[in-house]
């Protein structure tokens, strides 16, 4: 059952070969069984079974749409109303959202079973799920290395079979990362696709939420039900939502795909380049163009975003404060006393570090030199994009410039973990839509390629991976110990 | 690019966050190696660049101006650490 496409468990339900009810507990028992992935945060067996209970019904009585009864798990970064929402931290240990995120919301609507609230780099802040407060995420296919980050959990969740769709955020990278190292498919869209009400904010220029799935196929299901506009966001866009399982199918032929020359340097490790090197052999033989293109500012991209990123957030995560919700200190001197204390107490290592770095950027004197300068890089990065795609219809690289790395291998050092996101960060600074595909493997370590679009292309960044995930057979592959029969069923 | 013992802790007072002596001196260095690493961006002239502050060149979006939140102090105050009577408790401001 955990290795059936989305289509074929709606198929499943449909024809009544299992219930939502079956299906859901199943899904719960794979979740029981291998906690010692770290991979939820919050488990929901009840709810989801009462959830479950209603999409049979649903799917009886004909009312149902194609995610009706399919269990799903959320990034604990999504408020759900009545239920903990912690976003990885201390701070928000005991926070009970009084709402529902719009993308709660619309999945609620959709359907879809929530079986638990999955594990995450604390406020999304990480490369490696190290940064949670609740510990960190094992990679399924070696549980010495990290699942990436932040969505981590997500997709940790979705590898190891324990739920078929997750969702995740992508501040920079954090969907397409943790994807890659982990062997799934992750898609971030473009910025304003999907609302960002209801989900816990990072930096919010930069953030946007998108599915994690096992295949193109599936993030094309769940984005259907995600993406739209929402008054509720300020940042959302108001264009239609096309259909995105009715794209998959056409032809790649004639499309030009751009190779930049900045994604195949010195960072990236050759065995990744080989595997990059088969995929785009792939693309040539479905008639796609392949050319050389340059995107001269991305090593920038890295230094501008932790920047701006830190400077959004110093000033997002300046409402915890110990009064209105969240972790409050214990006897309080005074209100300063109560504010430093409960925001010390209640954030982690590398929260306080961006918090730090952010208020310095934008504190007087220096707003110039930092903030300013970083939101110019960001402009170049942005019209690199813009000139490639006026001759190019995708943009191909790896995702990470190596495949997972140990736990613990970076965390003495941020700039080397920052270091880590350099060809997905440039994408959230522009604000592109960009698909992580498995492609390949390296000392029993998935590979990610990622395939970059122009403004509200996810149509044809699925149709792309679809294609290629109809030839070859990388999104197939379970991590050992995780496939049928080895879980007592 | 080096950040002094004194500059991190006006920092950490703006930012609200308690840092001890022997933190202070951590972030010292760190944020002293971040902000070094930071400072490449200065090879690139960008004296003639307009600033990009948000993705999308957008204008923000105005609506009717209607009532359509309800209220829901009750609810709110369920998760707040301290309330009384619909008030959120803080420690004594004014002597």
């Amino acid at each position: 059952m955990e290795n059936l496409s989305v289509s074929q468990l709606a198929a499943g339900l449909d024809h009544g070969e299992f219930s939502s009810v079956e299906l859901t507990r199943h899904f719960l028992h794979r979740m029981q069984a291998h906690g010692e992935l770290n991979a939820f945060i919050t488990e929901m067996d009840e709810s989801a079974i009462v959830q479950a209970r209603r999409a049979d019904q649903l799917i009886k009585e004909k009312k149902h749409g194609p995610l009706t009864g399919i269990p799903l798990a959320h990034k604990d970064i999504f408020c759900m109303d009545g239920t903990r929402t912690s976003c990885g931290s201390r701070m928000l240990d005991q926070f009970v959202a009084p709402y529902d995120a719009t993308v709660v919301q619309k999945l609620g609507q959709a359907g879809c079973v929530v079986l638990g609230k999955t594990n995450m780099d604390e406020f999304a802040m990480g490369s490696s799920n190290e940064n949670s407060y609740f510990g960190p995420v094992k990679n399924p296919w070696n549980p010495g290395h990290v699942p990436g980050g932040s969505s981590g959990g997500s997709a940790a969740a979705v590898a190891a079979r324990l739920v078929p769709l997750a969702t995740g955020t992508d501040t920079g990278g954090s969907i397409r990362q943790p994807a890659a190292l982990c062997g799934i498919t992750g898609l971030k869209p473009t910025y304003g696709r999907v609302s960002r009400y209801g989900m816990i904010a990072y930096a919010s220029s930069l953030d946007q939420a998108g599915p994690l799935a096992k295949s193109a196929q599936d993030c094309a299901y769940l984005l259907q039900a995600m993406a739209g506009f929402d008054s509720r966001d300020s940042t959302s866009m108001d264009e239609p939502v096309p259909a995105y399982t009715q794209a998959l199918d056409q032809p790649l032929q004639g499309r030009v795909i751009g190779i930049p020359d900045e994604y195949f340097g010195a960072g990236l490790k050759p065995e990744v380049q080989d595997i990059m090197a088969q995929a785009i052999d792939w693309a040539e033989g479905q008639g796609c163009i392949i050319q050389p293109i340059r995107l001269p500012n991305t090593e920038l991209a890295i230094p501008a975003y932790y920047v701006i990123a830190t400077a959004e957030c110093s000033s997002n995560l300046s409402r915890f404060d110990g009064i209105r919700f969240g972790h409050r200190c214990k006897a309080p001197k005074d209100l300063h006393d109560l504010y430093r204390r409960s925001r010390s107490e209640g954030f982690g290592t590398e929260v306080k570090r961006r918090i730090m770095i952010g208020t310095y950027a934008l504190s007087a004197g220096y707003y110039d030199a930092y903030y300013l300068k970083a939101q110019q890089i960001r402009r170049l990065i942005s019209t690199d994009f813009s000139k490639a795609f006026e001759t190019v219809d995708f943009i191909l690289g790896p995702t990470a410039p190596e495949p997972a790395f140990r736990i613990g291998e970076k965390t003495d050092d941020p700039v080397t973990m920052y270091l880590s996101d350099i060809y997905t960060i440039s994408v959230n600074l522009a604000g592109l839509p960009a698909i992580s595909v498995p492609c390949g493997m390296h000392e029993g370590l998935p590979v990610g390629m990622q395939l970059i679009g122009n403004y509200l292309t996810e149509d044809r960044l699925l149709n792309f991976a679809h294609q290629y995930q109809l030839a070859t057979d990388w999104h197939r592959q379970c991590p050992p110990g995780f496939a049928q029969g080895s879980v007592d069923e | 690019m080096s950040i002094s013992l004194e500059e991190v802790l006006n920092i950490s007072h703006l930012a609200r966050l308690h840092v001890d002596e022997e933190q202070a001196r951590q972030y010292a260095a760190d944020l002293s190696k971040i902000l070094a690493w930071v400072q490449q961006m200065n090879q690139v002239d960008t004296r003639e660049v307009v600033p990009m502050a948000h993705p999308l060149d957008v204008v923000q979006r105005l609506r009717e101006d209607k009532v359509t939140e309800t209220d829901q102090r009750e609810k709110f105050q369920t998760i707040a650490p301290r309330t009384d009577k619909g008030l959120y408790l803080v420690p004594k401001v004014i002597e």
